[in-house]
């Protein structure tokens, strides 16, 4: 143990590692919110694409509001994925990703902590900006807060699930269409149980069940993603 | 003691030189009784009440069906082996069996197409058991596609054979949730047969044909494993041995 | 059991359905035998790969023996 962890020593091995999850927290969130630009990029290719499809299917309100639905979760799925090439990628050049991997604490917890910032910055305000698309793409008025929380439970495991592909593909030069490539198929449970809840609430029936599904597949995520994702770290890491 | 033959397994040199000696059987059963099961499905079981004798594409459709499902959990559970006992063969059966089991699940996907459309009318219906299939070949090219990704093997093999973990984890909640969207979503124009119980007359064949394809696709494992293992360890005497044998004489003379 | 169909015209017909059922057969069995028939390219490539190494060796001992001899006189 070095003398820079001193104040750390006093803690018990669990404490020690919650500290570390909640210090990593902090300072991925401080520099997350730092580069403003890589938070605008996913909500403004979300908001892009789907201004497109009015434009590719037509105007009809009754088309566009039985699309709403799977479109707005497709697209919210391309988002997540398209900015989680660089989950590891900048720790993984400067080196910081085989310092947290030499670290006494879990990788899982350092895992999870980005996992965290990685939804915080991206999930999080594409669920509060879904409204605004469900609206413009004229989605019954019953399926609002069916589709905000059916994103904010799903987008988080998508955010688990493509961290996996992230840390496998981390130390590879082209990695964006490869990590679609084995994370896409992976996408397809979260995917059919997010439209679901939506699409049964937009018919008037209970999206209860679907949800409680969604935050089945959140919880099994969460307890596995990450040390999947470590291991996948790992490996990278010898290449 | 117990645990000899398994360190053995583990040493690509003994595989190749055991299992010589097993690949004409493997290739005679497999084509007796895939030759059998053909001729005896195509010509002699009885014509389907149903369907005609379009149903005779089953006698491929499922065993390949099968072979399709069972080669990702041969390969996911080969991965598994190679992480967790730093097996290097093991890991060489991974890679042989991932474009293996693409090539399966390419022809289940495709005789089922070519089923559909005598007996649905369409080639394309997105049926609950067809799309689960179409996700299983996307699983399998995110292996392979993984696979060509690396520049070092023994990274490539690590990186697979955990990206086949993740995906066995998966595919019990694919498979649940894809039949739930279907029952969602069934259109009421198409009919599906309801499952019933298969005549011996006709399984008799489909359980030949089902064998048939369990024997090749040990053989074409084993095959494309043997080569694999020759390209890895090409360097090494034996191998050496094995490939240049007038070569190896000739300098020996010169 | 007997043969189903009255001839082999009626057996490649099977009622209409013998494109089907003939055109999967056919895809299957071809794309089976490339993949049985794989491996052997594969060794013959390797093969052919060992061979040019080995002349390549082959030729550099040749000219290095050539050199010590050249050097040997002086």
């Amino acid at each position: 143990m070095s003398s820079l962890e001193q104040p750390v020593l006093d803690y018990t091995p669990r404490a020690r590692n919650v500290a570390g999850f909640v210090a990593l927290l902090r300072s991925e969130l401080l520099l997350a919110l730092r580069r403003s630009a890589d938070i605008a990029n996913p909500l403004l290719f979300f908001v892009t694409v789907l201004a497109l499809l009015p434009l590719g299917v037509g105007p009809e309100p009754d088309l566009l509001a039985r699309l709403a639905p799977g479109m707005i979760w497709v697209v919210a799925l391309l988002a997540t994925l398209l900015s989680q090439e660089s989950l590891f990628r900048g720790d993984f050049e400067d080196g910081s990703l085989e310092q947290l991997a030499l670290a006494p604490q879990p990788l899982y917890f350092a895992v999870l902590a980005k996992v965290s910032v990685h939804w915080l910055v991206t999930g999080l305000p594409l669920a509060l900006l879904s409204p605004l698309l469900g609206m413009m793409l004229n989605l019954p008025s019953g399926g609002y807060l069916s589709l905000f929380l059916s994103l904010l439970l799903g987008t988080a495991s998508l955010s688990l699930i493509g961290a996996v592909g992230a840390a496998l593909t981390v130390g590879l030069r082209r990695a964006g269409l490869l990590l679609a490539l084995i994370v896409m198929p992976l996408y397809v449970p979260v995917l059919i149980f997010g439209t679901g809840a939506v699409q049964a609430a937009v018919d008037g029936y209970a999206y209860g069940p679907q949800l409680a599904i969604l935050a089945a597949l959140l919880a099994g995520g969460t307890a596995l993603a990450p040390l999947a994702a470590a291991g996948a770290i790992r490996i990278s890491l010898d290449n | 003691m117990a645990w000899q033959w398994f360190h053995r397994l583990g040493s690509p040199r003994w595989f190749y030189q055991k299992t010589s000696a097993w690949m004409p059987w493997l290739a005679l059963a497999s084509l007796l009784l895939i030759g059998a099961g053909s001729i005896w499905g195509l010509g002699f079981a009885p014509e389907d009440a149903k369907q005609g004798n379009s149903y005779r594409i089953i006698y491929i459709h499922v065993p390949a069906a099968f072979l399709a499902l069972a080669g990702y959990y041969i390969m996911a559970i080969s991965g598994a082996i190679g992480l967790i006992w730093k097996m290097k063969l093991s890991f060489v059966v991974m890679r042989a069996a991932a474009p293996i089991g693409a090539v399966l699940t390419f022809i289940a996907l495709f005789t089922g197409a070519v089923w559909g459309k005598p007996t649905w009318g369409t080639y394309w219906v997105w049926d609950a058991r067809i799309t689960s299939m179409l996700i299983l070949l996307f699983l399998y090219i995110g292996v392979i596609a993984l696979s060509r990704a690396f520049s070092r093997e023994q990274v490539a093999d690590k990186a697979c054979a955990l990206l086949a973990l993740v995906g066995t984890v998966n595919i019990p909640i694919i498979y649940k949730s894809v039949d739930w969207w279907f029952t969602l979503h069934q259109p009421a124009t198409i009919k599906f047969t309801e499952k019933s119980s298969i005549d011996p007359s006709m399984f008799y064949p489909l359980l030949t044909m089902v064998i048939g394809f369990y024997c090749l696709y040990a053989w074409t494992l084993i095959a494309h494993t043997r080569e694999k293992i020759l390209q890895r360890e090409w360097r090494t005497s034996w191998v050496q041995q094995l490939m240049g044998g007038e070569s190896a004489t000739e300098s020996k003379a010169g | 059991m007997q043969f189903q169909f009255d001839s082999l015209a009626a057996f490649l017909h099977m009622d209409g359905h013998g494109t089907f059922v003939w055109a999967a057969y056919g895809v299957t069995f071809l794309t089976l035998t490339a993949l049985a028939l794989q491996p052997r390219l594969q060794r013959r490539r390797l093969k052919r790969e060992l061979e040019r190494q080995q002349r390549i060796e082959a030729r550099r001992r040749s000219v290095e023996t050539r050199r010590t001899r050249e050097a040997e006189p002086a």
